[in-house]
């Protein structure tokens, strides 16, 4: 029951995806070929909207349900793995026209070939977990 | 009213919904991020023992488990229960780049989605040299970029971005990197195989 909530907000968030069509391969497209500003408005309005939530409840003190601190934790600060692994994922989303969010919701329309996408998605978070110690961060 | 949800959603729209599942899953004490599941399942299929990156309670991720099969749930009934009705609306620009590269339109393959290409992801062409690097290829590099970044889109672009993080305005700028390189580098070239 605890847990109810995130299913409940999971699907929230995967009939937006749908229905602003952010899931689609020819946005993601349309987006980095700079032919349409649909994407930008998404992702700008998200940010836009997030950074006066964020900064209103760092004035006001929101609080979270359970009246701790919103779990918002400053990211280390480092280049290389930031950007390395920031160009190698935008690689692949401009290849697949996914991010991990939208692979999910594109099974929900029981395409076979996206499940296989997120087993190699999977597979390529294994090689990163095993070959961690060697890389840049 | 049924217009108004079976969409196409205006981005500006779309996007104050998406600051709102931010902030909801923030006010339940958690975050935004979506690749974590990537690791989270790492761990389920035992990685654990073989790589010490795995080794942690997964269990306190299951509620981000369950938001990912919210998110599968989601998909299913705004595609199969309250559908979409046209297919996307592209610029003109890109249907012309799509005739060029012999990618078909969107909605033109019947019976498969209008949101990606059948080239790519149709069933049938699944054992094709294009739609096996899609798939292999571009689904391994979602995987290890996202966790070598230590987020996606929904962790940095989103989450990140909104809370001011230089770390994550670097990982954004790394995405355009790839995202342009490939869509304009390297692309057309698979896609023409």
């Amino acid at each position: 029951m605890r847990y109810f909530v995130y299913l409940i907000l999971g699907t929230f968030f995967g009939i937006v995806m749908t229905k602003s069509e952010a899931i689609s391969w020819y946005r993601i497209q349309e987006m980095f070929r700079f032919e349409s500003f649909h994407m930008y408005g998404i992702i700008g309005t998200a940010v836009v909207v997030g950074v006066i939530g964020v900064a209103l409840s760092k004035r006001f003190n929101w609080r979270t349900s359970e009246g701790k601190e919103w779990n918002l934790k400053p990211k280390d600060f480092s280049i290389p793995r930031y950007l390395f692994g920031g160009t190698i994922f935008g690689l692949g989303w401009a290849l697949t026209g996914a991010c991990p969010g939208p692979m999910f919701t594109l099974l929900g329309q029981g395409i076979v070939s996206i499940g296989l996408l997120i087993l190699s998605a999977t597979f390529g978070t294994y090689v990163y977990g095993a070959l961690r110690d060697r890389l840049p961060h | 009213m049924y217009d108004l949800i079976s969409g196409p959603w205006h981005w500006s729209v779309s996007g104050l919904l998406i600051a709102l599942t931010m902030f909801a899953l923030l006010y339940t004490g958690k975050t935004f991020g979506f690749s974590s599941n990537l690791r989270t399942m790492c761990s389920i299929a035992g990685a654990g023992k073989r790589v010490k990156f795995f080794d942690f309670d997964w269990k306190a991720q299951r509620w981000n488990l369950m938001f990912a099969v919210g998110a599968v749930l989601g998909g299913f009934i705004a595609y199969h229960i309250i559908p979409n009705p046209a297919p996307v609306e592209l610029s003109a620009a890109t249907l012309s780049y799509l005739d060029e590269v012999g990618v078909s339109r969107p909605g033109s393959t019947p019976g498969f989605s209008s949101f990606a290409p059948a080239e790519l992801f149709g069933v049938d062409n699944l054992l094709s040299l294009k739609s096996l690097i899609v798939v292999l290829v571009g689904g391994f590099l979602i995987g290890f970029g996202t966790r070598w970044a230590g987020g996606c889109t929904s962790g940095h672009a989103i989450t990140g971005l909104s809370n001011l993080q230089l770390p994550s305005l670097i990982a954004v700028v790394g995405f355009f990197i790839g995202g342009l390189t490939m869509s304009w580098l390297i692309l057309p070239f698979i896609l023409q195989l």
